[in-house]
């Protein structure tokens, strides 16, 4: 079972990574997620891996370790609100820039004219 | 008084949510937000009263005991960076107030105080995921501010800045799920007092752990190779809130010194000197490229954005040996480059007001051109480190900290030719906004904006770099007894984890 884990975690980190190296927002976007499945994956783990035992410690043991659980519930729900951040930002960008690409010229800051205070 | 110690956190907590109720209108929102970050400044500067007398005040969520509940750990050195944010996020306040900044998008005062919020969480929780939490909360706060006003640069700088920074927070659970792994525990006085007893078999994974949880702190302090979220971020983000993000960075530096000394510290076997080794060649490295930044800027955003790079290059110079005198050398450039950055990025943003750009390029001169370029000259003096303000003291400090360091040499070469690059950097700017612009004819004489109010934040800024640099003295002495309290992690771990250890 570790070395089927460790695989599956290994797997989505290498695309994942792949994926952010693209320098698109879409790729990157979905690499992030990948990378945020792996990333869960791999918290979960942290506890040791133990089949049919319970976190609860009133059940008859041998207990496997809870907190990694609640841990990685936090990373879940913090991994899905950023990706939507991401996704609407990326999308104002392409719709106020015209282009998906991530990268940017060495250009000097835009003043609108409400910021030069007339 | 036992609650008294969180309350910056409940303050700013309350009031975020609050001031929402009151979209639209924008007296009542000012007045409130004006009101919590001076009483904001208040508290911080009682608590580092409180902290100064050598007590270590610990906070425990819902009463649970360490290390099964969080815990909030007041020091001297986390009532410094408490303080110092209150007192940067006032005058920066001020100063968006006075421009109108707070009215170019919606929502800018419930994400300032969601910023500070975060902020303060993060430099004084005890628990390492919590830090993790508190870092999530200041980038979220932080994606809204700097896309506020909008634009097609700086929203495309925003989605960099935000990608940037899920990769850095995915990286941050990988090395709390590699630490779990190996000490079993998240509260950071557990772990420090669990890894002096861990086995030499686990020698690989503890470092690798403290290995990554380095990489993530120097993404968040800008440390050459991890830099590059910086410049863009910084140049194209609104000017107050680039001022505010300089505090940012070094919350970076915050946590490398907190986690560094306590959990991975210079006395842990295991570990040795690898982080010391692995920081002090990349903090070389940023201060050269920053500072060759600066002459390359092209406009002057930039030229302080890569200013702030070199500054916490020559910060993780100082904080690189992990001994005390160097410690107390990084704080009070720490504290120093905060403000001087602060100040440096308002000051832009007068010169692009009136200017129209920060460019650097011919243009006719500004309205107020003398005031603005007075305000400029002092603040690239501080950022430079010359005489007679703060930063020259605060590089002297650095340069006499590691006199007896193995790489002494290079730190001396690099802070001091670096200095000379800076200085040019910066004279070269300067002389084509302020000083040739007098060649060019204007068309037309546009109005001056109003400068009142937003004088006196920069003017708050700046009038707390003087201060500082002359009461250097009270200033060290207070921050060698922070370096000695750090450098001596029993105390903190008794607070925590209570008598019983």
């Amino acid at each position: 079972m570790e070395l089927l884990v460790a695989i599956i975690i290994g797997s989505l980190t290498a695309v994942g990574t792949y994926l952010m190296l693209r320098l698109r927002t879409f790729p990157v976007i979905v690499g992030l997620s990948l990378l945020a499945y792996a990333v869960n994956f791999f918290l979960f783990a942290s506890g040791r891996l133990m089949l049919n035992s319970p976190p609860l410690l009133y059940v008859e043991g041998p207990h496997t370790d809870g907190l990694p659980q609640a841990l990685t519930l936090t990373a879940i729900v913090i991994a899905f609100g950023m990706t939507a951040v991401a996704v609407i930002m990326a999308l104002t960008a392409y719709l106020n820039g015209g282009s998906d690409k991530l990268d940017m010229q060495n250009e000097a800051p835009e003043v609108t004219p409400e910021e030069r205070g007339q | 008084m036992m609650h008294f110690m969180v309350l910056p956190l409940i303050i700013t907590a309350v009031m975020a949510p609050a001031l929402l109720f009151f979209r639209g209108q924008l007296v009542i929102q000012r007045t409130l937000s004006l009101v919590t970050t001076a009483v904001l400044v208040v508290i911080c500067a009682m608590l580092m009263v409180q902290a100064a007398t050598g007590e270590i005040s610990v906070y425990k969520m819902g009463n649970w005991d360490a290390p099964f509940g969080i815990v909030m750990v007041l020091d001297r050195l986390s009532a410094l960076m408490i303080t110092l944010t209150a007192l940067l996020a006032l005058g920066v306040l001020v100063y968006s107030i006075g421009t109108n900044w707070d009215d170019r998008g919606a929502h800018f005062h419930p994400l300032y105080q969601f910023q500070l919020f975060g902020l303060f969480g993060a430099m004084m929780t005890g628990d390492i995921f919590n830090l993790f939490v508190f870092f999530e909360v200041l980038l979220i706060a932080s994606y809204g501010l700097m896309v506020h006003g909008g634009g097609r640069l700086r929203t495309q700088a925003g989605v960099q800045y935000i990608i940037y920074n899920l990769a850095g927070s995915t990286l941050f659970v990988f090395s709390l799920a590699t630490i779990y792994a190996v000490f079993g525990t998240l509260n950071m006085a557990d772990m420090a007092a669990k890894a002096a007893t861990l086995p030499p078999e686990d020698a690989a994974l503890v470092r690798t752990a403290g290995a990554m949880v380095l990489l993530v702190f120097a993404v968040k302090g800008a440390l050459l190779p991890l830099h590059f979220w910086l410049p863009n971020t910084y140049t194209h983000a609104p000017a107050p809130v680039a001022a505010l993000f300089a505090i940012m960075t070094k919350v970076g530096a915050y946590a490398i010194l907190r986690v560094f000394t306590l959990i991975f510290g210079p006395s842990l076997a295991l570990t040795g000197t690898l982080f010391s080794d692995l920081l002090m060649p990349a903090a070389l490295i940023t201060t050269v490229i920053g500072m060759i930044g600066v002459l390359a800027g092209g406009s002057l955003a930039r030229v302080a954005s890569f200013a702030a790079v070199g500054s916490m290059g020559t910060l993780f110079i100082a904080i690189a040996p992990f001994t005390e005198d160097a410690t107390v050398a990084a704080l009070y450039y720490l504290v120093h480059s905060t403000l001087a950055a602060g100040a440096l990025f308002l000051v832009i943003d007068m010169v692009q007001a009136r200017r129209g750009s920060c460019a650097l390029d011919l243009r006719a001169p500004m309205v107020q051109s003398g005031l603005v370029a007075g305000l400029f000259f002092a603040a690239a003096i501080a950022t430079t480190g010359l005489p007679p303000l703060s930063g020259f003291i605060g590089k002297l400090f650095v340069l006499d900290a590691l006199r007896d360091h193995p790489l002494a040499v290079w730190v001396w070469g690099v802070v001091l030719v670096t200095s000379l690059v800076a200085v040019v950097g910066f004279a070269q700017a300067g002389s084509i906004v302020f000083w040739k612009a007098h060649a060019v004819k204007a068309d037309t004489t546009p109005a001056a904006p109003a400068t009142g109010v937003a004088l006196a934040g920069i003017g708050g800024i700046l009038a707390l770099i003087v201060l500082m640099t002359v009461a250097a003295g009270p200033l060290t002495d207070y921050l060698a007894d922070t370096a000695a309290q750090l450098y001596a992690p029993d105390g903190y771990i008794g607070a925590v984890l209570g008598g019983e250890g």
